[in-house]
């Protein structure tokens, strides 16, 4: 069954319950989030009696909101009041309702009843119920951060649903340190009514996502939800992360097959099988996805590997062995159109080591020349942000401004950027994913080389290792649409 | 609660959905048994000869396997030792009779009632070693041969699929037809719990399953 879920994400008014003054509690801070984050839409905050919260009139019952203005109620109330809230809500014209309230399954067995009328109810009044025990919702298109906590997130194409508030959160602040941007976010809480497969098919039809990200850690249901995720990466990549994947154990049976049935080799296959791409913790799981979102997705596994300096490539090319991903020998015409750039110290092979033979213009030219040969399929840059740093010593030093450091400082700064920028330009014009990875990345974030990479929309890698591993999960991911022609 | 098929009656199963096992042949008799293998040019000398039956679940540890058997004098003894080695609380037993098939590389197939997924499709790299390898994959059931092929693909032990000491690399379309049809045995016949097929020798690069082990659910056979 497929929910809409648009008064979810792009609601044109919100009604928030259990708003007071007081600074602390989640009614407060979710008003706070939203005015924060630049919600244009109505807000009707609700709370106990009328007063002002933020300078905003707190109105004293749902009653007070005019008819057909909000479309969708964010609960921070009391599970004993909440039905009743659901019912006036639903007499407004809400659609849609995120419970952030706790006290349902998660609180034994007055909440698991509780949580079932509440099944019962939102069934009734034709609502779409996130939630409960939740913690809120964020919609960059709609400049929405409906939660009891932060943050909001730059804008962008990856959709986040997640079995782990505290998981939204994370993704939501790798998206701020990678400049990677978020279309939607959502904490399933207990899923009483919406689960990740609910989500994930709206993800699908919604213009403003490209990628799926999800983290879960229980499996209910697990063949509806592996023929529902699977019609999925049909259409979109869904990047998946679990929890609780360490489950080594086997169950106790009769056979062979049994016993080596273990929950994670079981779900890595129907992974496969599904198309889903299957990270191994939080950071490769943001990293694939932001890969994903703003790379095209490569033709095949053979990859040429760009550096400045030597040992960065044979780190890449190590990260490769266990991989799908191959460094391909290079062509010999690509070889000749080398050796017309750089002096003849070059590797004269894959890693492409220019052994410090650029100019001024080598580093595009290479990359260019790669990323258009029809027989490399995606190209890794290692040495972003090298020139900059040299320049960020000599701008800090005592020597600064004089002896002409100041010019060289702006050259070296210029180029990283251009370098950055050139390998985003190149993969849009050539269709071959172009990747970036240095330790500045994390370390010296606003060394032009990276703060480039971030201008230009796109994901720096902080390890040659890091960027192989989600260039192998996005080359497996098209590998698994070409086999089925898709 | 669940019971197992004798390997008679397992390897039956899954030859009518076109799972390769070797040729094989079987009996309540000595008598009997010569006859058979008499009668069925496909199980050639020397063959392993294999007392089976419900309720006979190790064959191995009680010593019930007899392999390399070169010639019916050889076969005959066996099938006298094997029948005498029945003891009441088998039940029916009969000795099943195969060609003898070597191979250096084995592999594991099988099936699997999944509590979270249903059905599941295994396979692994080992036989009788799986267990501890655990170079396994798994996909929910139904597969196409697509999935199979990448079943294969997504062992990690990569190398014992190319040329091998002296044995051809694995014929890929092989295993695949061989994990298809497992497959469908998963999806035409009612309350499997499980199947091995273990260990799945490669001979000449193609798969041989030389031992089956069905199980289903009990409700099933009354």
């Amino acid at each position: 069954m497929s929910h809409d879920l648009s008064a979810l994400f792009d609601p044109k008014g919100i009604i928030i319950t259990g708003v007071s003054n007081h600074p602390g509690k989640f009614g407060f801070v979710t008003l706070h989030n939203l005015l924060v984050s630049g919600y244009e839409g109505n807000i009707f905050p609700v709370g106990r009696e009328p007063s002002e919260a933020l300078g905003r009139p707190v109105l004293g019952s749902i009653d007070e909101v005019p008819e057909g203005e909000a479309d969708m109620v964010f609960i921070c109330t009391p599970q004993a009041v909440n039905e009743d809230l659901l019912r006036a809500a639903a007499a407004k014209g809400v659609k849609a309702a995120f419970f952030a309230a706790a006290g349902y399954r998660e609180a034994g067995p007055d909440g698991v009843e509780a949580e079932r009328r509440l099944v019962a109810l939102a069934d009734e009044l034709g609502i779409a119920v996130a939630g409960p025990n939740g913690q809120g919702v964020v919609s960059t298109p709609s400049k929405m951060c409906a939660q009891i906590v932060a943050p909001y997130a730059p804008a962008g194409r990856i959709a986040v649903a997640s079995q782990s508030g505290n998981f939204v959160s994370s993704f939501l602040n790798l998206a701020h340190h990678t400049g990677v941007g978020i279309s939607r976010a959502v904490a399933a809480g207990n899923a009483a009514v919406l689960g990740i497969a609910d989500y994930v098919e709206w993800f699908a039809d919604d213009p403003e996502t490209s990628v799926c990200l999800v983290y879960m850690e229980s499996v209910d249901n697990g063949r509806e939800m592996f023929e529902r995720l699977k019609a999925v990466a049909e259409r979109k990549p869904v990047v998946v992360v679990k929890g609780g994947a360490s489950d080594a154990g086997a169950r106790a049976a009769a056979s062979h097959t049994g016993a080596l049935a273990s929950d994670d080799a079981v779900f890595d296959g129907m992974c496969r099988q599904a198309g889903l791409i299957r990270a191994r913790d939080v950071e490769e799981a943001f990293e694939a996805a932001a890969t994903l979102a703003t790379q095209p997705l490569p033709a095949g596994e053979r990859v040429v590997v760009v550096t400045t300096v030597g040992g960065w490539g044979v780190a890449a090319v190590d990260a490769m062995s266990g991989t799908r991903l191959v460094a391909t020998p290079l062509p010999a015409d690509l070889h000749a159109a080398i050796d017309e750039k750089l002096p003849p110290r070059w590797s004269k092979n894959n890693p492409i080591d220019m052994a410090g033979g650029e100019t001024r213009d080598t580093v595009p030219e290479i990359m260019e020349l790669a990323a258009s040969h029809p027989e490399v399929d995606s190209v890794l840059f290692l040495g972003l942000g090298i020139q900059s740093n040299t320049a960020a010593m000599m701008r800090d030093g005592e020597f600064y401004p004089d002896h002409g450091l100041e010019r060289i400082v702006g050259f070296h700064e210029r180029q990283d950027a251009r370098y950055a920028e050139a390998a985003a330009e190149i993969s849009e014009r050539t269709g071959t994913p172009v990747l970036l990875a240095t330790e500045l990345a994390n370390a010296r974030p606003d060394n032009p080389g990276p703060a480039g990479a971030r201008s230009a929309g796109r994901m720096c890698h902080s390890s040659a290792g890091r960027a192989i591993r989600s260039l192998d999960l996005m080359t497996r991911y098209a590998q698994w649409r070409r086999a089925r022609g898709l | 609660m669940s019971i197992t098929l004798s390997e008679a009656e397992s390897r039956r199963v899954v030859t009518r959905y076109g799972v390769p096992v070797s040729p094989f042949v079987t009996g309540t008799s000595t008598d009997e048994v010569i006859e058979a293998v008499a009668a069925d040019p496909t199980v050639e000398y020397p063959v392993v000869a294999k007392l089976c039956g419900r309720a006979i679940a190790h064959k191995t540890e009680r010593g019930l396997v007899r392999l390399r058997l070169a010639d019916a004098a050889a076969l005959r003894s066996a099938c006298d030792d094997l029948l005498a080695a029945a003891r009441p609380d088998d039940g029916d037993v009969e000795v099943l009779v195969s060609t003898m098939v070597d191979g250096n590389r084995e592999l594991i197939a099988g099936l699997n009632d999944d509590p979270q997924f249903g059905l599941t499709i295994m396979l692994g790299v080992g036989g009788i070693l799986a267990e501890a390898i655990r170079d396994v994959v798994f996909r929910v059931v139904p597969i196409t041969d697509i999935d199979a092929g990448e079943m294969i693909d997504d062992l990690a032990t990569q190398r014992l699929l190319e040329e091998f000491r002296g044995e051809p690399a694995l014929d890929r379309q092989s295993l695949i037809d061989a994990l298809v049809g497992l497959a469908a045995v998963g999806e035409q016949e009612a309350d499997i719990v499980s199947i091995d097929l273990n260990p799945l020798i490669l001979v000449d690069g193609k798969p041989i399953a030389v031992d089956a082990l069905l199980e289903l659910n009990q409700e099933a056979d009354q």
